[in-house]
């Protein structure tokens, strides 16, 4: 960190309400639109206080219609504007579900390079606050099955703050999963901070040891259970995917290079999911690398229950991610 | 239209007639397997979108569904574009990557070709919302059929459009029949401008077989949308003289109904109204015949000569090539 950098102390909400006022100040044609943006102040009080400043117009309350208002955001898109829609939570998004991929997703290609769909769609992910089985999932791997479409997964504040504007510039749809357990996390950021870019994986935390993939609230998780496991002298490589359509390949592969050794730690069900087709990838192109199988911890695949310890029980842990890790380093 | 003009009266005639003969031989290529996929013919139902088109200016905006070469061909897209598409040709208007159900066109504001039913209407709302938000007095008609009225879609964009009071015309092509199961199958309240008013909506209905009623109509519509009092449902009466798509037997319905529809063809009750009026012969039909099948025979032309897109290109426009990296 540069040391002239002036910090201060903000929270993932926090660091995600600037970016959105950020973006209604830069572009007028910039305009929030959801279930609850406005009088509310959003399901999760990230747009608090926006509506006094920026008006209806522009923080736009809908009603209960997910297919109505997301397809009416592809449309403004299509008509000139810069629509961030916000989607509560990624189960509900399931309702939009035909918009985003018959529509968002195809009509560029459709239209033989005519029409592109610069929207931003954002909505909460992830479980971890009992919210059970219609509330909680993480179904961030689905939509980064799909090509048309950019996914983005902020995990930092620096990327909650920074990766809208760039998925604004984008002329092309941009979805933006903000899982819920982060909207509370305070941390410092730089006083200028803005802008970062979508394109690329980051090394959090180097180490020679092991790679250990994963993106979200699961990076925390992750760097815990690394800080635990640099006690006993083993140095975990911590990578952040950052974006999950398209996948930065050569981030992780470069790491694998080096460590020879890859657990994936994926919020996701196993089957079909992101952290199967990184797994897939790295066979693909760094399968002589490895001294060991890859390895995945995911999600338990059962519907997210509400219990709390059930929940935990099902989610990856910190106690679980070392358990891993130290057994692979036993076996090589 | 309270006096038939006879120049305005003779385009109408000549756009529906362009569609019957573009679309009989877009049949006849689909059975010389020059067309493939789904076709869905609009053969019958040519006043509505002859009709609708005419109140529209360049700056408005249009969204169709998958039946919609009668739209494309009356918002001014060319035959001979429209023609190489559905070859799969590069020289079609979406360079054969979408086929006869999705005809695109940014030169005349033609935003498909949405083939899930209903899918269009949301992006109708968005089109309209943006007019709103950017002060531009525009408005974007949304054709859709009666099967679309079951869906979610129709009902949600109808109540946001009422909402914000967004400049949409909903046109809805009730042809009696979702591909193949009736309407009174389908739906418990069969009025479906009935259901304008339940979302704070004007409403209408007009016989879709008359392109002067749907013309009318239309325009007092669209003079509702202009002048700043929301959006406006208009149903047309209409109906579908051919299969659903080339896959379809017609078990649905009789032969008997059919005909009788037949009877109310809108292109021959706009002929006899002319000849009736003593503005239209026999030779002027035929000069007009003549000059359709002439366009409609370079279309083929155009569409024979094309080219097929490199295969190179096929991941082209996945993503957009201006992206800044």
């Amino acid at each position: 960190m540069n040391q002239q950098t002036a910090l201060r102390t903000i929270t993932y909400r926090g660091a995600v309400r600037e970016a959105l006022c950020d973006a209604l100040r830069r572009d007028e044609r910039v305009f929030l639109m959801g279930e609850d943006v406005g009088h509310y102040g959003g399901c999760y009080a990230v747009s608090k206080g926006m509506l006094t400043e920026f008006g209806p117009e522009r923080i736009r309350d809908t009603p209960l219609c997910e297919s109505g208002y997301v397809g009416a955001g592809i449309g403004a898109a299509l008509g000139g504007m810069r629509p961030i829609v916000e989607v509560m939570t990624v189960n509900f998004s399931l309702l939009a579900l035909d918009q985003i991929v018959n529509n968002a997703a195809t009509l560029l290609h459709m239209s033989g390079g005519q029409f592109n769909v610069p929207l931003v769609i954002r909505m909460a992910t992830g479980a971890g606050k009992q919210l059970a089985a219609q509330h909680a999932h993480s179904f961030e791997g689905w939509y980064a099955h799909i090509p048309g479409i950019r996914v983005l997964s902020p995990a930092t504040l620096e990327d909650a703050r920074g990766m809208l504007w760039t998925a604004l510039e984008d002329p092309d749809p941009v979805l933006i999963f903000e899982n819920n357990t982060l909207y509370n996390m305070e941390g410092t950021l730089a006083e200028d901070a803005g802008p970062v870019n979508i394109d690329h994986a980051a090394v959090r935390r180097p180490g020679r040891d092991i790679t250990l993939i994963t993106y979200s609230a699961s990076l925390f998780k992750s760097l815990d259970a690394a800080e635990i496991l640099a006690r006993d002298g083993i140095e975990v490589e911590v990578i952040d995917l950052r974006t999950l359509r398209p996948l930065d390949d050569a981030t992780y592969i470069a790491s694998i290079a080096k460590t020879h050794r890859v657990l994936i730690v994926d919020e996701g069900w196993r089957s079909g999911s992101l952290s199967a087709e990184i797994s897939a990838r790295i066979t693909e192109q760094a399968f002589y690398e490895l001294d060991l199988p890859v390895e995945r911890l995911c999600t338990a695949e059962v519907p997210i229950p509400y219990a709390g310890h059930m929940e935990e029980a099902a989610l990856p842990q910190v106690d679980t991610i070392v358990a891993i890790i130290r057994r692979m380093m036993d076996n090589g | 239209m309270t006096t038939l003009d006879k120049k305005h009266a003779i385009r109408l005639l000549r756009q529906m007639l362009l569609i019957r003969r573009f679309e009989e031989k877009s049949a006849e290529m689909y059975s010389a397997t020059k067309i493939r996929g789904f076709l869905h013919l609009y053969i019958g139902e040519e006043a509505v979108a002859v009709g609708v088109m005419a109140t529209l200016t360049p700056e408005d905006a249009v969204v169709a569904t998958y039946r919609e070469h009668g739209q494309a061909l009356a918002r001014g897209m060319s035959a001979d574009s429209i023609m190489a598409e559905m070859f799969g040709k590069k020289e079609g208007c979406c360079l054969g990557r979408g086929g006869s159900m999705h005809l695109f066109d940014a030169a005349t504001r033609f935003y498909g070709g949405n083939a899930i039913v209903a899918g269009g209407l949301p992006l109708a709302v968005g089109l309209a919302l943006a007019d709103s938000m950017q002060g531009r007095n525009r408005v974007t008609c949304c054709f859709f059929g009666d099967g679309a009225v079951a869906e979610g879609d129709f009902h949600e964009s109808m109540n946001l459009a009422s909402l914000w009071r967004l400049p949409v015309l909903f046109l809805c092509e009730n042809n009696l029949y979702a591909m193949g199961t009736a309407l009174r199958y389908t739906q418990a309240n069969q009025d479906i401008a009935a259901k304008g008013p339940c979302y704070g909506m004007a409403s209408a209905v007009v016989d879709g077989m008359d392109v002067m009623a749907v013309e009318e109509a239309a325009h007092a519509a669209v003079s509702h949308i202009r002048s700043g009092q929301g959006p406006y449902l208009l149903e047309c009466r209409t109906y579908r003289f051919r299969p659903h798509s080339m896959f379809d037997t017609e078990q649905y319905r009789t032969k008997a109904e059919v005909e009788e529809w037949k009877k109310r063809d809108p292109i021959e009750l706009l002929a006899e109204r002319l000849t009736e009026a003593g503005l239209f012969n026999n030779e002027e039909r035929q000069s007009l015949e003549q000059d359709v099948s002439a366009e409609v025979e370079a279309s083929v032309a155009f569409a024979e000569a094309g080219t097929w897109e490199a295969v190179e290109d096929l991941t082209r426009f996945v993503y957009s090539e201006r992206r800044k990296v």
